[in-house]
């Protein structure tokens, strides 16, 4: 079964990134340039695993994270954190905002996957 | 690196351009108000953002630096740190050295310009600064983030072998909290990461389940006890559960593996029953998850507001619709536009050609064929100017880079300069902008170095102490004016014609006016600095700056008013593609001479024609002797014209050489031509410029006047050189 992964963030170059590892990998992949964007992308696709950048205008990781943990129909959608800051705080933070795991960048597309595959039945 | 990666990386350098720009126009907002917290919000994204892409391709030193720099912005953002200039300066600073680094790392060497010292001294500054804001988080973040090493495991999917060498068996208690499952974790996918590892036996305690009439759902009831029998050490263990962190209580306990007696007294449940259970919870948990796959939307309530029920209710085509509008530009290869470029040139030739043959076919004007062709001619001409359009950009992003030439220059001169730009967003084309930004920086640098004074004598001639320089650019008559203008000591004419007479440039006796005077600027060879200063110096004058615009078919000029300033005027063609200017007849062939340079026709009478020395014609317009040219001549089309009736003289006026007057033959028209390298078809000749397909499909030359009017264009016929050195 073809997994479908939401990915957002603000950086172009991430989003290339992303999509081309995770299409190359296999899954169905959609991308979104912020957290407002992610949301509405929610409504359209059905995710099995989004990964969200924190640091984005107009709404960022830890509120989009919040939104789809107080609204989203699927409450054990996994959301993994692609971050560059790695202090415990981001982390706490993550957490207390429902995020199931995250992903530190620079990440290995080998690394990537496999963070994926500990949050899905894949 | 694959194609696709390198394709990538492009892209990732693209966009760096784009937040480098974001980057310095944020610092700039800023300045002026040093507490917009949106602004702030904005600079620290582009910062990480460039860090994160640099971070993902391997380009340390971008990372290394990005970080500094982003954890400093952090600081202000957070307010632990107070945003006043001394701070703004090293923000700016560090944005102008972030983007050499990035232009470095494009380039795949070493960052130029900005030496080891100055970068090494940059870092110093920012750590200084991030130490002295007493959190060491930042710093300290840089360097244990490798060696702490957050990043997942890297998982060994493939299974140790159970009861190898070296195994040990590891007793785990996990309980885990409500927090675990709301945050999308699921124990089932834990044990699951567990059993790769090596043999895993679970245990579920459940005596805390109340019967079904109490339960609360949302409780976590459930506690496990795992034994782990694997190679893997304990803290490849712990990472399993570091998504649970925080959601749980974990104990991890080391057994002997000789210790196998203790075995589970309760039933242990398979790990695939374990699973089967898990299918269960999820059928429960989120039935509209399996609905999706069915094909129906999963309804987002309460999310999005307005848009996400927008989307909903406009189906599937509504949210591609929505996603092509995300973004209102695209970026198309430039080798497509210019080849959209010349076959629109070849179209405005054909149209030209056309209405020639029209004219030759004596056509009456209401003809259908002649109002036919009157419609297209229109439509090329508007087809000419979208696909100009393509081309131009707003002369912006040439302008923001003068801010870090502004402030690098005024740091070298210990000058106090605030740069002002206007008409930011007027275009042109992209050559013109490119090969622009040598020219402008060395007026800048001219400016600060040479037209500024310093804060001191700014204070003794009671003007601020800080200077003025505002770049401005303007459309005028189908062209592009930049404006360089400082409010500066404007230009000391006695020192520049002293310098000029010491050079030779200049007979000691010779009448000038101040804008001759000021011209000198730009004579080949003037440099008023005593000692070429390292700065605007660098070897080259303003000459230089002079023949890099000409080669655009731009001009420059300068106007000061002493104590007041100086301005440096530029105007320029808007394209390359094509050029507005006279068509003439000499010696039977078609001349093209661009307009720009053509102040005026002549008549000439007799009685303004003045013979000098052997061979020297001068035509006298308004007191001044000029110089006359006969382009047949100089191109080697006729011997020496016994006298100039029935023809015509166009004054030019070029830099170099002031004014000169060529004669030709006649004048048939102005219009539009498409220009047509001479260089790539055939080879370069001097004195012409390009050449260019007239209507009725000959070839006509452009003329460059400078060159005409120089040495150049006399080469072919020794005999037809005409005696300049009297005007001088």
């Amino acid at each position: 079964m073809t997994l479908t992964v939401l990915a957002v963030d603000d950086s172009r170059t991430m989003r290339n990134l992303l999509g081309a590892a995770l299409s190359e990998a296999g899954f169905d992949v959609h991308l979104a340039e912020d957290g407002a964007d992610g949301l509405q992308r929610l409504s359209e696709v059905t995710p099995d695993v989004v990964i969200t950048d924190i640091n984005m205008p107009r709404l960022d990781g830890f509120g989009f994270i919040e939104s789809v943990r107080r609204d989203y129909s699927n409450p054990a959608l996994p959301i993994l954190v692609l971050t560059t800051e790695s202090s415990h705080e981001l982390k706490e933070r993550a957490r207390s905002s429902g995020a199931t795991g995250w992903i530190v960048k620079p990440f290995h597309e080998d690394k990537l996957i496999a963070a994926i595959e500990r949050v899905t039945a894949a | 690196m694959t194609q696709n990666s390198n394709d990538i990386r492009d892209m990732f350098f693209q966009e760096c351009e784009d937040l480098l720009e974001t980057l310095s126009e944020g610092l700039r907002q800023l300045d002026q108000q040093s507490e917009d917290v949106d602004t702030l919000h904005a600079v620290f994204r582009a910062v990480h953002s460039i860090k994160g892409g640099a971070g993902a391709f391997g380009i340390d030193s971008l990372v290394s630096f990005a970080h500094r720099f982003e954890t400093l912005l952090d600081e202000v953002r957070t307010g632990r740190l107070a945003c006043d200039t001394d701070v703004m300066r090293l923000f700016h600073r560090a944005g102008d050295h972030l983007s050499d680094l990035v232009a470095a790392a494009r380039a795949g060497h070493h960052p130029q310009g900005a030496s080891d010292d100055y970068a090494m001294g940059l870092q110093a500054d920012l750590e200084a600064l991030i130490a002295a804001t007493g959190d060491d988080e930042g710093t300290e973040d840089a360097e244990t983030e490798a060696a702490v090493g957050f990043e997942p495991v890297a998982l060994d999917l493939s299974p140790a072998v159970p009861g190898g060498r070296g195994t040990t068996r590891y007793r785990i208690r996990f309980a885990p909290d409500a927090g675990l499952y709301s945050s999308g974790n699921d124990p089932a996918l834990l044990f699951r990461s567990l059993g790769r590892l090596g043999t895993l036996s679970t245990t579920a305690d459940i005596d805390a389940v109340p019967a079904l009439e109490g339960l609360d759902w949302q409780e976590s009831l459930i506690r496990w006890t795992l034994t782990l029998e694997t190679e893997a050490d304990e803290s490849t263990v712990r990472e399993v559960f570091d998504f649970a962190e925080g959601n749980c209580t974990l104990e991890i306990e080391r057994e002997e593996a000789a210790k196998e007696a203790e075995a589970p007294e309760a039933a242990v449940p398979s790990l695939d029953s374990v699973l089967d259970h898990r299918a269960a919870r999820s059928e429960e948990g989120a039935p509209e998850a399996d609905d999706g796959e069915g094909g129906a939307a999963v309804r987002l309530d309460g999310i999005g507001g307005a848009t996400g029920a927008e989307a909903a209710s406009a189906g599937g085509p509504k949210a591609s619709a929505t996603a092509g509008s995300a973004s209102a530009t695209i970026r198309v290869n430039l080798d497509r536009v210019d080849r959209l470029v010349n076959l629109v040139g070849e179209l405005v030739i054909k149209e030209a050609m056309l209405s020639q043959s029209i004219s030759d076919a004596g056509l009456p004007a209401e003809s259908d064929v002649s109002s036919g062709h009157e419609g297209l001619k229109q439509l090329v001409g508007e087809l000419q100017e979208g696909i100009m359009a393509i081309r131009a950009q707003p002369v912006k992003s040439l302008f923001q880079r003068m801010f870090r030439i502004v402030r690098e220059t005024a740091d070298t001169t210990g000058k106090q300069v605030r740069l002002v730009t206007r008409g930011a967003h007027a275009e042109v084309d992209k050559t013109v902008i490119e090969r622009l930004a040598d020219p402008l920086t060395h007026m800048i640098r001219n400016a600060i170095d040479h037209g500024l004074e310093s804060p001191e004598a700014r204070d003794a001639a009671g003007k601020p102490a800080e200077g003025t320089l505002i770049l401005s650019a303007y459309h005028r008559s189908g062209r592009v004016m930049i404006d360089i203008s400082d409010d500066g000591k404007g230009i000391d004419r006695a020192r520049v014609r002293a310098v000029a007479e010491r050079k030779g440039l200049v007979a000691p006796d010779s009448d000038l006016s101040s804008a001759e005077i000021d011209n000198l600027l730009f004579a080949p060879g003037f440099s008023s600095k005593e000692e070429v200063s390292n700065l605007s110096g660098r070897g080259i004058g303003l000459d230089v700056v002079k023949n890099e615009i000409q080669a655009l078919g731009g001009r420059v000029s300068i106007t000061s008013q002493e104590g007041e300033g100086t301005t440096f005027s530029m105007s320029l063609p808007l394209t390359l593609a094509v050029l507005e200017g006279m068509v003439t007849e000499v010696a039977g062939q078609t001349m093209v001479i661009p307009i720009t340079a053509v102040q005026e026709t002549l008549q000439p009478g007799t009685a303004c024609l003045h013979a000098v020395g052997r061979a020297g014609r001068f035509v006298e317009s308004r007191g001044e002797f000029i110089p006359i040219i006969d382009l047949g001549l100089a191109f080697g089309y006729r011997p020496a014209l016994a006298d100039l009736d029935d023809h015509v003289l166009l004054i030019v006026e070029t830099e170099a050489y002031k004014r000169r007057a060529l004669i030709v033959d006649h004048i048939h028209e102005q219009r539009q031509v498409v220009i047509k390298s001479l260089e790539e078809n055939y080879g370069r000749v001097a004195g012409v410029a390009a050449a260019t397909i007239m209507g009725d499909g000959r070839i006509a030359l452009i003329i460059d006047p400078e060159e005409v009017a120089g040495t150049g264009a006399g080469r072919r016929s020794p005999d037809a050189e005409i005696s300049l050195t009297a005007a001088e």
